[in-house]
C-alpha cells in the first residue's frame, strides 16, 4: 500500500530545487513543467527535468512530473522527454474528461512502444481544476488503468466559481467530496489542493484536518516546511494503532485456524474494519511509530 | 547541428549555470569559463561540455559559462537548451537525445 | 636594633631579624601616584584617566617596534577600533609590531596595507575573513599567522607564551576611570569575554569608547584597576554590523530539515535529561536547533541547568520562559542577547579563560553535555575544517569549535552534505581544526552519521529509527551527486599555522596559488 500524504510541488526550472528535493521525504516528489514555467522556459524547464531524473538516485522516493496540457504546444515535447526519463508519475493538469485522459495515455504508450518500455510503465495521475472536470470527476477517476489518483487543484477552481479561498473552505466543500466519492469509486487516491499561505502554519494544519477527516489521502503542498505538518496530522493515535494490531492479529488466528471468519471481542470483523486497520499500520509505520517489522 | 545565431539558458542563481553558445568565426570549440567551482571541478566542467556538444553534433562554437556550482546534469541541461536555441530548432529528435 | 624617624614622625626598626629590612613610612602620597593630591576640594572628584587623542594614548603607554598590541572582536563586522589604531599606530611610524586580535573580519581590510609597510609583522588571530584572508592565503605574510581557539588564545595569555604589551579595547560603555561594561551605549555588543583577558593580563591597557558615563559605571565586565588610558572618539562601532541579524530565525527548509534532525539526535543520545547543558554555535542550522529543543523540552518537561556559549534570542527567550535555568555568556550574537545580559540575574558574562582556557582549574567547556557546531568539511576521520574554504583560501574562525567539542559530552557536527556542488564529507579536510576523536555525531540533510569511538550513542539512534548511515557512506552519497573534487593548487609557502587550544600546532596552510 503507497501512501502518499504529500506530493511536493518543485517548480521544473529550479535547479537547486530539482536536484535533491527527495532529501524532505515527502511521499512523492512532483516536478512541474507547468504552471510555474514561463513560457520561455518550458524547454529549459524540460531538459533540466530530463536531465536530472536520468542522472540523479531520488533514494526510493516517488517521482511525477506535471506536463503541460495537449492542448498547448508543449505537451506533446514534455510526454516525448517524460517517458524517456522515467518517473513513476505523469500528472495530468485541467483534466475535464475522460478523453482526456486517454489522451495523454496514447501518447505514453506511442513512446513506451518506440523505446521498448513495457506498456504501463508510467503511471497517470489526473488534476481536477475546472467546474466540467469536477461534475466529470467520476469518468475521469475511472478512465485508466494507469491512473493512480485524482487530485484537486483549487487556485483556478475557485475563480471559475466566481468566488475566492476562505478559512473554512466552504466553497470547496462540494468539489472536494465529488473528487472523492469519484476516487472511492474507482479505488484511487484522493489528493486534496495546495494551500498557498505558507506562513500560516496553523491555518494550514486546520485544513489538513479538515481533509483527513473527509477521507483524502493526502495534499498537494508547495513549502518542504509542510510536509511534516501533513505527515503529522496523519500520524495515527496510539489508541487506534493498538485497535488496528488486534485486528490484524485477529486475521492472523483466523488464518492459522484456518477459519474464513475473522472475529475481534465477539464480533465479526467485516472487509472495511480490515482494510482500515492495514491502512493504519502503515500510516503508523512511515512516521516512525509502529517498529517495520510488524507484519500485515 | 547548425548554429544559426546566439542562444542562452539558464540562470544565475545558485547551482545553475548560465550559457551562452554563439557561432566561433574560427574553426573549433572555445569555452569561457568562469565558475566558483573552478578550483575543484572546472576540468570536470569542461569535459561534460566537450562531450554534450559532441553529442548533439556542434562543432565550432564559443560557448560561454557562468557557473553558479551546477551539478553535470545540470549543466548538460542547459547547454542542450542552448544549442537547440541557438540552432533555431523546436522540434526535438528525442530519439537522438536520448 | 636600629631604630629610623620615620615621615610620620615615629621610631621604627630599620631591620628585623627573621622579617628583614623594613621600608620607613615616607608620606602618605609619596608612593601612590594615581592618588589624589588636592585635599579639600568639594567638587566631584576630577581625577579621570582620559587622554585627548588615540595617538597620545600610544605614546604614554610607550609603545615601540616590535611589540605586541591587542584587540577583541566583540564588534564583529562592524569594528572601528583596530583600523582606527592601527592607522595611528602606522602614522606615528612604528613598525614590526605583532597583531593580537581574538578574531578578525572582513571589516579589517586596510590591515592588508600595515602589512605590505611593514607595520604588521605577525598576527594571532583565531579567524580571519574578506579580502585580508585572501591576501594572507596568497601569500602576503613571510611570517605564518598563528590560528587559535577562544580557550587556546586565553591559555597563551594566561601563560604569558602571548605576552601583550598594549591592548586596545573598544568599550561601549566606560568612565572617566575605566570601569566599562558592554550592555549599554549606542555601540552596544552584550558580553566582553573576549577584552577582560586582554585587560588582565597586558602591560598596559587603553579603553576606547564613544559613551562616556557617569562614575561609577556599575556593573562593570572591564575593571577600573586594570585601566591605564581611556580615549572617547566619535563612533567604536557600526551597530548594524555589531549586530550581524545573523541569528535570526532561517526559514531556509534545508537548515530546518537539518536542525530538526539534530534536536532528534540529542533527544535521543542519552544526553537530554532534566538539568542538561547545551551551546549551539554560529551558521543557521546550529541556531536553528535551539527552536527544536524548546519544543522537546516543553513536551517532555525538560530544563536546561545552563546555556553556553555565542548567546542569541532564543536562549533569551528559553531563559525567559524558565527552560534554560543559567546563561554564561562569552559572546553576545544579538541585540536580545545584549539587553539580558543587562537585565537578567542570572545571565551572566563569562571570559574566554572561564569559558574555554584548558590549563586553568577549570573552564566551563568541560561541564558541558551537548554542543552543536558547523562545519565546512568534515571527513572520515571526523575531522572537522571550519577555517579554509572549497577553494583552500582561509575564509573562517576556529573560535571555541575544538574547545567545546573536546569538552562537552556530546558534540554535533551540523552541516549540508554537499554545498553548491561542494562535497562537505570528504576522504581528507583541508585543514584540522577539531580533530576527530572529540567529534562524535555529524547531522547532514541526508542522513547521520556517529563516530565509531561512541557506539552506545550509535546504538540509541538506531534504535530510535534515525537516518544513520557510516561517515564513508556519506560521502559516497556525496561523491556520487557531485563527482570527485580535484586537489586544490596549494604552493609551498606556509601562510597559516593552525594552534590546537593545548598550544601544540595541529596543522598548517600552505598558500593557494592563483
Amino acid at each position: 500500500m503507497k501512501l502518499r500524504r504529500t506530493m511536493l510541488y518543485v517548480p521544473g526550472n529550479s535547479a537547486a530545487m530539482v536536484k535533491d528535493a527527495h532529501i524532505y521525504r515527502p511521499d512523492t516528489v512532483m516536478f512541474d513543467l507547468e504552471d510555474s514555467v514561463s513560457y520561455r522556459e518550458k524547454d529549459a524547464a524540460r531538459f533540466l527535468v530530463y536531465q536530472t531524473l536520468r542522472t540523479l538516485d531520488y533514494e526510493g522516493v516517488e517521482t511525477a512530473v506535471r506536463i503541460n496540457g495537449l492542448d498547448t504546444p508543449y505537451g506533446r515535447d514534455d510526454i516525448e522527454a517524460m517517458v524517456r526519463a522515467r518517473p513513476n508519475i505523469i500528472r495530468i493538469p485541467k483534466t475535464e474528461k475522460a478523453q482526456d485522459v486517454t489522451d495523454v495515455e496514447t501518447e505514453i504508450e506511442r513512446v513506451e512502444r518506440k523505446i521498448g518500455l513495457p506498456i504501463g510503465t508510467i503511471k497517470l495521475f489526473a488534476a481536477i481544476e475546472t467546474p466540467l472536470g469536477v461534475l466529470n470527476a467520476r469518468e475521469i477517476a475511472c478512465s485508466s488503468n494507469r491512473l493512480l489518483g485524482i487530485a484537486l487543484g483549487a487556485e483556478d477552481l475557485v475563480t471559475s466559481l466566481r468566488t475566492s479561498r476562505s478559512k473554512d473552505g466552504i466553497e470547496l466543500h462540494y468539489a472536494r467530496s465529488q473528487v472523492l466519492y469519484a476516487a472511492r469509486i474507482a479505488g484511487i487516491n484522493a489528493i486534496d489542493t495546495v494551500y498557498s499561505n505558507v506562513q500560516d502554519e496553523e491555518g494550514f494544519i486546520a485544513e489538513v484536518r479538515l481533509i483527513k477527516q473527509l477521507g483524502f489521502d493526502g495534499k498537494s503542498v508547495i513549502q518542504p516546511n509542510q510536509i511534516k505538518l501533513v505527515h503529522r496530522v496523519y500520524t495515527p493515535t496510539e489508541e487506534e494503532i493498538h485497535k488496528a494490531l488486534r485486528v490484524l492479529a485477529a486475521i492472523r488466528e483466523a488464518e492459522s485456524k484456518g477459519s474464513g471468519v475473522i472475529a475481534l471481542d465477539g464480533r465479526m470483523v467485516d472487509k472495511p474494519i480490515v482494510e482500515r486497520a492495514r491502512w493504519t499500520i502503515e500510516l503508523a509505520k512511515a512516521s516512525g511509530v509502529v517498529p517495520e517489522e510488524v507484519k500485515l | 547541428m547548425r548554429i544559426l545565431h546566439s542562444g542562452t539558458a539558464g540562470t544565475l542563481e545558485s547551482s545553475d549555470v548560465m550559457i551562452t553558445v554563439e557561432r566561433n568565426p574560427e574553426k573549433g570549440l572555445i569555452i569561457e569559463l568562469e565558475s566558483i567551482s573552478e578550483a575543484r571541478f572546472g576540468n570536470r566542467i569542461r569535459e561534460v561540455i566537450t562531450d554534450t556538444l559532441k553529442k548533439l553534433q556542434v562543432q565550432d562554437v564559443k560557448v560561454r559559462v557562468q557557473d553558479r556550482s551546477a551539478l553535470d546534469c545540470t549543466i548538460r541541461a542547459r547547454l542542450t537548451a542552448a544549442v537547440f536555441r541557438a540552432a533555431g530548432i523546436e522540434k526535438y529528435p528525442w530519439e537522438e537525445l536520448e | 636594633m636600629k631604630l629610623v624617624k620615620n615621615a610620620a614622625g615615629r621610631e621604627i626598626p630599620e631591620l628585623f631579624p627573621g622579617i628583614g629590612k623594613l621600608e620607613p613610612f615616607q608620606g602618605a602620597y609619596a608612593r601612590t601616584p594615581l592618588v589624589r593630591r588636592e585635599k579639600g576640594s568639594r567638587t566631584l572628584p576630577r581625577l579621570n584617566k582620559i587622554v585627548d587623542t588615540l595617538e597620545q594614548a600610544i605614546l604614554k603607554c610607550g609603545l615601540q617596534d616590535g611589540m605586541t598590541v591587542s584587540f577583541h572582536h566583540h564588534f564583529r563586522e562592524g569594528d572601528y577600533v583596530v583600523n582606527m589604531v592601527m592607522d595611528i599606530i602606522a602614522n606615528l611610524g612604528i613598525k614590526n609590531l605583532t597583531l593580537a586580535s581574538s578574531s578578525l573580519t572582513s571589516c579589517h581590510t586596510p590591515l592588508v596595507e600595515h602589512i605590505r609597510k611593514g607595520v604588521i609583522k605577525r598576527i594571532y588571530t583565531s579567524g580571519l575573513r574578506g579580502v585580508l584572508a585572501d591576501e594572507i592565503s596568497h601569500g602576503l605574510m613571510d611570517t605564518p599567522v598563528l590560528i587559535h581557539s577562544h580557550g587556546g588564545r586565553a591559555r597563551a595569555i594566561e601563560t604569558g607564551q602571548l605576552s601583550i604589551d598594549v591592548a586596545f579595547l573598544g568599550v561601549p560603555s566606560c568612565d572617566l576611570y575605566g570601569n566599562a561594561n558592554g550592555f549599554s551605549g549606542k555601540s552596544a555588543c552584550g558580553s566582553l569575554g573576549y577584552a577582560i583577558v586582554d585587560a588582565r593580563h597586558a602591560k598596559k591597557v587603553v579603553l576606547i569608547t564613544d559613551n562616556l558615563v557617569d562614575y561609577p559605571n556599575t556593573p562593570f565586565s572591564i575593571d577600573q584597576d586594570l585601566v591605564d588610558y581611556i580615549v572617547i572618539v566619535d563612533a567604536i562601532g557600526d551597530p548594524q554590523g555589531i549586530a550581524t541579524g545573523a541569528t535570526r530565525m532561517t526559514r531556509d527548509p534545508r537548515e530546518l530539515l537539518i536542525a530538526e534532525l539534530a534536536s532528534q539526535v540529542i533527544v535521543t543520545s542519552g544526553y537530554f535529561e532534566d538539568g542538561f547543558s547545551v551551546q549551539t554555535g554560529s551558521g543557521g542550522a546550529a541556531l536553528a536547533v535551539t527552536r527544536f529543543l524548546r519544543e522537546k523540552m516543553l513536551e517532555r518537561n525538560v530544563k536546561a541547568s545552563f546555556a553556553l556559549g555565542g548567546i542569541t534570542s532564543q536562549i533569551v527567550k528559553m531563559h525567559e520562559e524558565g527552560l534554560i535555568k543559567r546563561i554564561l555568556d562569552v559572546q553576545s550574537f544579538d541585540l536580545e542577547a545584549v539587553r539580558s545580559i543587562g537585565e537578567n540575574r542570572y545571565h551572566t558574562e563569562i571570559d574566554a579563560s572561564y569559558y574555554a582556557n584548558p590549563l586553568n582549574k577549570g573552564c566551563v567547556v568541560n561541564k558541558l553535555n551537548v554542543v552543536v557546531l558547523s562545519a565546512m568539511e568534515i571527513d572520515t576521520e571526523f575531522n572537522v575544517n571550519v577555517i579554509t574554504g572549497s577553494d583552500g583560501i582561509i575564509r573562517g574562525a576556529s573560535g571555541g569549535h575544538s574547545d567545546t567539542a573536546i569538552g562537552s559530552g556530546l558534540s554535533v557536527i551540523v552541516a549540508p552534505l554537499v554545498r553548491g556542488r561542494t562535497p562537505t564529507v570528504i576522504d581528507k579536510v583541508t585543514t584540522v581544526i577539531t580533530p576527530g576523536e572529540t567529534v562524535d555525531v555529524l547531522v547532514t540533510d541526508h542522513g547521520v552519521a556517529v563516530n565509531p569511538r561512541r557506539p552506545e550513542v550509535l546504538e540509541r539512534l538506531k534504535a530510535a529509527r534515525l537516518p544513520v548511515y557510516t561517515i564513508e557512506e556519506l560521502k559516497k552519497k556525496a561523491e556520487k551527486v557531485t563527482g570527485i573534487p580535484e586537489p586544490l593548487p596549494f604552493g609551498k609557502k606556509i601562510v597559516a599555522l593552525v594552534e590546537y587550544r593545548d598550544g601544540t600546532i595541529i596543522d598548517m596552510i600552505r598558500e593557494i596559488q592563483p
